[in-house]
């Protein structure tokens, strides 16, 4: 093959002259760090109250959780994405609608990628959710109840500090796939880490160094979850239990 | 309030047909591949023999850790490369759906490599080692012993696999690859009716998948025992 190497090009600046590629980079790891972070807290948030919506006994609440699973799960995030983008801004009353594309494209795309990203993936957390909270001892809800507390007060204090802890394995790869999942944001123009590498291809034609920086950013990134996962499983494993202390 | 115009779809349906006989052609390359080459991963990774384990173990991490988007555009800029360099195919053919075919292929590969090691390890030890001591030599044990009944345990999630794969297909996107999802966007776009193309898309992926998550489910209570 006669491509040139050039290991360089990092350092070296952009057109505008104000920073390197590798300040480029840098800063797309920020927005792949900032959008997949947020939506995750929006997934954890959400996911974990349609989990709990699936267990109570309420049937009509625990067929609005199951229908929001199938809406979000049997949808390309894409698609969803370009519903967020596109879609949504259309179908609101027109005032809304104009305000939104007034904003900076920026914020438009963040805002987007953002919800979209949280609102998938809580649809994933749900069904740990509640595999977690049906793999529990059917006593403990009825211990909760017994002694006096409220049906929100035992999913508070009893039943979700367990499941929870119970599903952390399955919610780690779940937090690995919102930082995976991000790189969809490229599509709507979102200047995230993997369209970053197509900018520096653009720019500079040192495609293969771009995306191998941005590999192992992404392998970097995998790495540091799951050691802190690791950390996180140990510090909250459950006393008396096989795993425990 | 938003004013809908549906008409364009109809003329459309010829253009959308096609990009669906893409998103298919893509998916069950890389079904069969997958599985075929997932078989051998997983095979490898629980091999005895180290250093094969440890170059599979490293081959499904990899591909774990990365981005799909990643993923489809380190083939796009590998494939051509490979094809004019090593096979001497001239540039300017379209590479796109080649690409898109190898990168899926073995990104696929190493889910399933994951789900099939999974299922080969649910396999009782006692059927390995009656096969041994019938004299059956490793691969006979693992053709007609170990994943026969592996498949059978894994069949449900296989399946759900290509349904996650299915829809995964639409970010061929990235390298302007018109699939269901990519002709649908064109034609929205060529029409400024990109808001009515969209969420037809999204409803005929939503029927078709969860319909076929709903004959998964049938299947998984049948096998069920």
């Amino acid at each position: 093959m006669s491509y040139s190497w050039n290991w360089a090009v990092f350092l070296s600046p952009t057109p505008s002259g104000d920073a390197t590629y590798l300040g480029w980079l840098l800063q797309g790891l920020q927005w792949t760090l900032m959008l997949s972070l947020g939506a995750w807290v929006i997934a954890f948030l959400l996911g974990t109250l349609l989990g709990v919506l699936r267990t109570v006994p309420n049937r009509w609440l625990s067929r609005l959780a199951a229908a929001y699973v199938e809406a979000f799960r049997n949808v390309p995030l894409l698609v969803q994405l370009f519903t967020w983008y596109f879609v949504i801004p259309e179908l609101l009353p027109r005032p809304w609608g104009d305000a939104i594309k007034q904003t900076d494209p920026l914020t438009q795309q963040f805002f987007a990628a953002l919800l979209c990203l949280g609102c998938f993936t809580a649809a994933r957390v749900c069904e740990q959710v509640r595999a977690g909270l049906g793999s529990l001892p059917r006593g403990q809800r009825a211990a909760g109840l017994a002694l006096g507390l409220t049906l929100p007060q035992t999913y508070r204090y009893v039943l979700l500090p367990g499941a929870l802890r119970l599903i952390l394995p399955p919610l780690t790869s779940e937090f690995l796939n919102i930082f995976k999942n991000s790189a969809v944001a490229s599509t709507i123009g979102l200047i995230e880490l993997s369209r970053q590498s197509q900018q520096l291809v653009d720019y500079t034609a040192q495609a293969y160094e771009a995306f191998i920086a941005v590999t192992l950013m992404y392998v970097l990134i995998n790495v540091a979850v799951m050691f802190g996962m690791r950390w996180l499983e140990h510090r909250t494993r459950i006393p008396g239990t096989i795993g425990g202390k | 309030m938003y004013e809908f115009d549906w008409s364009s779809i109809l003329g459309a349906l010829p253009i959308l047909g096609h990009g669906m006989l893409v998103t298919l052609e893509i998916t069950l390359t890389a079904i069969v591949v997958g599985i075929v080459w997932g078989t051998l991963l997983a095979l490898a990774r629980l091999s005895a023999i180290r250093p094969l384990a440890w170059l599979a173990a490293g081959y499904v991490n990899l591909f774990r850790a990365v981005p799909l988007v990643m993923v489809i555009l380190w083939f796009y800029l590998i494939v051509p490369a490979l094809l004019s360099d090593v096979l001497g195919v001239a540039q300017g053919s379209d590479i796109r759906m080649v690409s898109a075919l190898v990168a899926f292929a073995l990104f696929e590969s190493a889910y399933y490599a994951e789900i099939i090691r999974a299922g080969v390890q649910s396999v009782p030890k006692g059927q390995v080692n009656a096969a041994y001591a019938l004299g059956m030599p490793y691969s006979l044990t693992m053709r007609l012993v170990v994943l026969p009944q592996a498949f059978r345990n894994m069949l449900p999630l296989l399946l759900t696999q290509a349904i996650i794969l299915f829809q995964d297909t639409s970010l061929v996107y990235v390298i302007g690859l018109a699939d269901f999802f990519g002709a649908a966007y064109k034609v929205g776009d060529r029409d400024g009716r990109l808001v009515e193309l969209v969420l037809f898309a999204g409803a005929v992926y939503f029927v078709l998948c969860f319909g076929a998550s709903l004959l998964v489910r049938q299947l998984q209570k049948r096998f069920a025992t």
